[in-house]
């Protein structure tokens, strides 16, 4: 996996497929959904954009793509507003909700005005359908698909034009195991190709092993921009859970060594610095008796947790 | 390696208008529904106007020699596309028009659409053209199917008219052409209001409703009267002068009434969508 800043330099001279956004804001009436965010989607990466529900992220993806206007900043694609584009197809393609199209037409007629509006060759459309496996469904209309196949299409016409930048909303939505495989394995490969893969989700767990790096958003406000990898390192990083039999002496004697310490109601302590080998020889040392000694290393979805704890727009229980 | 070295500068030389009214055309097409909704519409139109001259020629031997005379002189004509048909065209059109909108706006197509073609403007006018192109189309074919059909039924002595005859093909173009002034007028309601029920309700009032109630007897009355579309074509299918009416509609003016409300139809497309957010 590549990670970090090891993406392929550009030949001098030459466009980077690459997103910005730029102190972007959106306010409806008085609720601002993005504020002041900033960010850039490099080429040859898959990206996620991740956050809560209601953090902007879908928001900011239509203003990446022009179907919303910004109140303040700019985004752009390629180094160009996707406004002023007169057919867009051949420059970004996107996928923003599997719903936005019209029950009554079948998979291939969609995928047919899409093409004829951009001016590619028909031959496109069967070779996005069989890339996404829905050759077989072409002739069947979209109102009988399920949300699995509706992403698939969604995904076949955001490849119609062959774009260097790519943009997807919650694709991995209603997929099964089979189509989440299938659509990690797209993704990597056009990141492979040297396309920008920009992926917007509100679950960790998707991204773990999706994307190679991260901009995380809560209430429209970036928390970080980041390698998957260095991410999960920020989190609860490294911890050490401890039992003793006399916690208040323990935590006495970790904290003078430099370490910090949580203690639980229930007398759990959780250590963070030393590691378990040194916690124990600091217990023993003091002759206190430990009875749980547990490392934990951190995971991508406690350090999602973490950071978008305080930024949960609809936190369960709260009243609204 | 990267494969996409070629990252056009400028959409420039792809992006050609046709093809939009060509995508336009796909999305038309592939619903399954209009079809049958233009045929649906088509048989009943040319059936209902076909039925008026049924029972005209089954009720003219009933008639005095006076009545049958100012039928033969007027009557005949007219029921070559008859006043109930006239208020079903625009509202058949009417519905097909805001349908074309409607069905993108509240299922999101429209987004679909935008995000593939960013010149909203010019999606948007290749939608009013292929929408005004069909339903001229239809209009055309139902108002001329009806025209000859009843005109036949009524050669001779129920005086059957030729399209030569006076006021014939003025009476078949404004008839025709309240399909395609009723499309474009469903096209606007529906842009500017996106919810199919109320756009529908919207539709009916304006096209039906309104010309209903309106009284002429006032000035001010009879200038919204005389705007409206139904009444223009009433008097585009009448030949000679009009007595008895203090502020009479004339025939230039009926046809300025078909051109203003189709100008501002699309004006209101043009101007409601572009600068929304979708």
């Amino acid at each position: 996996m590549s990670v970090g800043d090891c993406g392929r330099a550009p030949l001098p001279g030459t466009v980077v497929p690459v997103i910005e956004v730029n102190r972007l804001t959106k306010r409806y009436g008085r609720v601002t959904a993005v504020n002041d965010l900033s960010f850039t989607v490099r080429s040859g990466h898959v990206t996620g954009f991740l956050g809560p529900n209601g953090a902007g992220k879908s928001t900011t993806l239509r203003m990446i793509l022009g179907l919303h206007a910004p109140t303040s900043g700019s985004a752009t694609v390629a180094g160009r507003d996707c406004r002023g584009l007169r057919r867009a197809l051949r420059q970004v393609g996107a996928l923003l909700d599997a719903g936005d199209v019209h029950g009554g037409r079948t998979a291939r007629d969609q995928l047919r005005f899409l093409a004829r509006s951009n001016a590619l060759p028909a031959g496109r459309v069967e070779e996005v359908l069989r890339e996404v496996g829905l050759s077989a469904a072409a002739d069947r209309r979209i109102g009988g698909f399920s949300l699995g196949m509706r992403q698939r299409l969604g995904i076949a016409g955001a490849l119609l034009g062959d774009p260097p930048v790519l943009i997807f909303d919650e694709p991995l939505n209603g997929l099964d195991p089979e189509g989440v495989l299938f659509v990690r394995g797209l993704f990597r490969r056009l990141a492979a190709e040297g396309r920008t893969v920009f992926v917007s989700s509100h679950l960790m767990t998707e991204m773990e092993h999706t994307a190679d790096r991260l901009i995380v958003v809560g209430r429209g406000e970036l928390l970080a921009d980041e390698a998957v990898a260095e991410f999960a390192a920020r989190g609860s990083q490294r911890s050490v859970q401890v039992r003793t039999t006399d916690p208040a002496e323990l935590v006495a004697a970790l904290t003078a060594g430099g370490a910090r310490v949580a203690q639980a109601p229930d007398g759990l302590l959780t250590v963070t610095g030393p590691d378990a080998t040194a916690i124990a020889r600091t217990a023993l040392d003091r002759g206190l008796l430990i009875h749980e000694l547990t490392s934990r290393t951190g995971t991508l979805e406690q350090a999602f947790m973490e950071l978008t704890g305080s930024s949960v727009e609809y936190a369960a229980g709260a009243s609204a | 390696m990267s494969t996409l070295t070629d990252l056009r500068p400028a959409d420039a030389p792809q992006a050609r208008f046709t093809d939009l009214v060509a995508a336009e055309w796909i999305k038309l097409r592939s619903l399954r529904s209009i079809p049958w909704f233009l045929l649906a519409a088509g048989l009943t139109l040319v059936g209902l106007n076909a039925n008026g001259a049924r029972l005209s020629r089954a009720e003219f031997g009933s008639w005095t020699a006076q009545q049958q005379q100012y039928y033969a002189e007027f009557g005949a004509l007219h029921d070559a596309f008859t006043r109930p048909c006239g208020t079903l065209v625009l509202l058949l059109m009417g519905t097909l028009g805001a349908i074309a909108i409607l069905s993108e706006q509240t299922t999101g197509l429209l987004r679909t659409t935008f995000v593939a073609a960013p010149a909203r403007r010019e999606v948007l006018a290749a939608k009013v053209l292929l929408v005004t192109a069909v339903a001229t189309g239809f209009g055309v074919l139902v108002a001329a199917v009806s025209f000859w059909l009843d005109e036949a039924m009524l050669a001779g002595r129920y005086g059957g008219v030729s399209i030569g005859d006076p006021g014939a093909l003025r009476l078949v173009a404004a008839s025709a052409l309240l399909a395609p002034l009723g499309a474009l007028v469903g096209l606007a309601v529906g842009a500017v209001i996106r919810h199919s029920v109320t756009a529908m309700v919207a539709l009916f009032g304006l096209l039906f409703l309104i010309p209903m109630f309106v009284r002429d007897d006032t000035h001010l009355g009879a200038v919204v009267a005389n705007a409206q579309p139904f009444n223009a074509w009433a008097r585009l299918g009448l030949v000679g002068e009009i007595t008895g009416q203090r502020f009479p509609s004339t025939v230039g003016g009926s046809w300025a009434v078909y051109l203003v409300w189709a100008a501002v139809a699309v004006l209101l497309v043009m101007t409601a969508v572009p600068g929304r957010d979708q």
